[in-house]
């Protein structure tokens, strides 16, 4: 029996491409979206593939009503995701709180541009690395992988919606407009060789009263409509079994609390990085575009005899912090690049700062990749 | 000795022990409404999933309804509803909320839904004001009214929800009062018997913050009101504009036979797939 959500093959696909396509392998049953620059393929590979394997894609109204239907479709038990560009996600910060404080499993797709406002759409620049972090009210947590190429484009997109499924939880793709507009060699496995993940639910039958729905740092099974568990789901403040309590701040601080702790006592389970770095004196730290020219960078200075060596963050959120500092102890000097003024940086800084001297290459030009011989110059300065 | 339980007890969620409701509140009209509409029809809650916003409105499923609830962010039940539809087709979906939260900053979701006749049943709770957060001017409240934040009188005309709605595209739409309690109850019937975006206009009291505002009174005094000024659509087509300044227009204003979204959406699949019809 062929399986006509995945079509296995080598392909010279674009990234855009990769991510759908990875969604329908990795099952996604509805998405919803508005057109924007430079994720727009997404949505239109979406459309066109989602009805044929008995899925939907549904064009929206803005993206503040995207996400929320994704979020009720999930919670009709299907998988869901929505991709989207900066100001998308900007509009849809609240629901994305909303998501998270309900446990719902989504990915979204945050192929990124030249920001702030408007900004510049086509210009690949990872400008919203911690908005996916801070941008929603209150404290929380949440799951962000980092794409450097097509094939990850489709891999990431399966690993994104496994994670989402097991966590409960939304989970970013936070690719930008190079690699979203890339064009690469996909290699697309058959299905026995995809790990296709489910969200755990309640026994069926349930007595819908000792349903422990919500608030489980090991993930509570999720009762999803339609199945007769009655399920009440506030994103207000509420307890185990759902119930809504607006006035005991203990209350508030177990909500809060669980959330939190759902994703960060699973971080070794979630948080993946790319090391290249034994015996490295210099090791330059990325993610994303930025990394493909820090390896590049990296191999010339291994063919000129210098210690340099890569670390990738694939994992931006929950943030490797324990992977830096063991990174930092081996290096005596960091030079951290990414395609903006430093946004991850100062997290790098913190957990590297101990044991390594950690410095900051910004671009030559915000939205241009760093140029190579521009980082073995960085590379040859720091060195003593 | 057995209690008395009220026949439609069996509706409510078992953990729910009081009700957050102002003295004299309109939602109990409505909610008892729509638990009337269930049970002559012989449904059970578990035919259908519930949606709310954010209000007094949206507190009436969430936590009150023995169902499926989902209570969600200010002006996106619409929204989220139609996600659960699209999961869920063969569940009634309906959403319960007040008029703040589906006509001001829901308002997109509002027009275009209907715009898609989506299989869906709106409840919409208009007291004219934000009873929640203390009385501010809503998009519904009459011009002039002086509220918290309109200490000088509004300035701005408010909306006609029917009329929008109406205009919008949806196939069934109706308003009554907290008055016409019977009537709102067959509409929700009707509603809940027929395919596509039907949406419910209940222009209800809020005794506590209208009423103070505008010297209305007490629940009692706003439903005289209401009594007194409702006049059903077929005679108010036969007066003018001008002769219906003042009156609420209650009835059944449209019913209509057009293509339904989700039935839509089984033929574009199927076009999709390359089956035949």
């Amino acid at each position: 029996m062929s399986n006509p959500r995945v079509r296995p093959g080598r392909y010279f696909m674009m990234g855009n491409m990769a991510c759908a396509d990875g969604a329908i392998a990795a099952g996604c049953e509805f998405a919803a979206g508005y057109p924007i620059t430079p994720a727009t393929e997404i949505a239109n590979r979406l459309a066109e593939r989602l009805p044929q394997v008995g899925g939907l894609f549904l064009q929206m109204e803005d993206e503040i009503s995207s996400i929320a239907a994704i979020i009720g479709a999930s919670w009709a038990g299907k998988k869901v995701m929505t991709a989207t560009s900066g100001p998308g996600i900007s509009l849809m910060l609240e629901n994305i709180g909303f998501a998270l404080g309900v446990e719902t499993p989504c990915v979204i797709v945050n192929v990124q541009r030249g920001g702030p406002t408007t900004g510049m759409p086509t210009a690949g620049v990872p400008g919203d690395m911690v908005q996916v972090k801070r941008g929603s009210h209150g404290d929380y947590e949440i799951i962000a992988l980092c794409p450097a190429s097509p094939q990850e484009m489709f891999d990431h997109t399966i690993l994104a919606f496994n994670l989402a499924e097991k966590f409960r939880s939304p989970v970013f793709i936070l690719a930008d407009a190079f690699i979203g507009h890339m064009r690469e060699e996909v290699v697309i496995p058959s299905p026995d060789q995809i790990e296709i993940a489910y969200r755990k639910l309640p026994e069926p039958g349930s007595d819908p009263q000792k349903i422990r729905g919500f608030l489980d740092e090991n993930v509570a099974p999720m009762p999803v409509f339609g199945r007769g568990f009655k399920a009440h789901v506030t994103s207000s403040c509420h307890d185990e079994y759902g119930k809504r309590n607006l006035s005991d701040v203990s209350a508030l601080d177990h909500f809060v609390r669980s959330l939190c702790n759902k994703i960060l006592n699973h971080k070794e389970e979630i948080i993946r990085v790319e090391k290249n770095y034994d015996g490295a004196e210099v090791v330059l730290v990325s993610y994303g575009a930025v990394s493909r020219a820090a390896a590049m960078a990296a191999l010339r200075a291994k063919e000129e005899g210098l210690a340099v060596g890569t670390f990738r963050l694939i994992t931006a959120w929950p943030f490797p912090n324990e992977e830096i500092e063991k990174m930092s102890k081996s290096a005596r000097k960091v030079i951290v690049l990414e395609n903006n003024l430093g946004q991850l940086f100062p997290y790098i800084k913190a957990a590297a700062d101990c044991h390594a001297e950690v410095s900051f290459m910004p671009p030559r030009v915000i939205g241009e990749i760093h140029d190579p011989e521009a980082i073995l110059k960085k590379i040859r300065e720091v060195l003593p | 000795m057995s209690a008395v339980v009220h026949p439609l007890h069996r509706f409510i969620r078992p953990s729910v022990a009081s009700t957050t409701n102002c003295p004299g509140c309109g939602n109990g009209i409505v909610a008892q409404a729509i638990m009337r509409a269930i049970d002559e029809l012989s449904l059970t809650m578990d035919d259908f999933v519930y949606v709310s916003g954010i209000g007094c409105a949206a507190w009436i499923p969430s936590p009150f309804f023995n169902a499926d609830v989902l209570h969600t962010t200010h002006g996106r039940p619409i929204a989220f509803a139609l996600g659960i539809k699209m999961g869920l087709p063969e569940k009634k979906v309906m959403v319960v909320s007040g008029d703040g939260d589906l006509t001001a900053i829901g308002g997109n979701h509002l027009i275009h839904n209907a715009r898609r006749n989506v299989d869906m049943i709106v409840v919409c709770l208009n007291n004219g004001i934000y009873g929640m957060t203390g009385g501010q001017a809503a998009p519904t409240t009459p011009m002039g009214l002086k509220t918290t934040t309109t200490p000088y009188g509004t300035f701005e005309a408010p909306f006609d929800i029917s009329r929008l709605v109406i205009a919008a595209g949806a196939s069934f739409v109706a308003r009554w009062t907290t008055h016409h309690a019977r009537q709102l109850t067959a509409s929700i019937k009707k509603a809940m018997q027929r395919k596509g975006f039907s949406f419910i206009e209940v222009i209800t009291q809020c005794p506590v913050q209208f009423g103070k505002k505008t010297g209305s009174g007490s629940s009692v005094q706003m439903m005289r009101e209401y009594k007194e000024k409702s006049i059903l659509t077929k005679e108010a087509e036969k007066l003018t504009e001008e002769e219906l300044q003042g009156k609420i227009v209650v009835g059944e204003f449209v019913m209509k036979d057009i293509p339904e979204m989700v039935e839509e959406i089984r033929k574009m699949k199927q076009r999709a797939s390359g089956e035949k019809k």
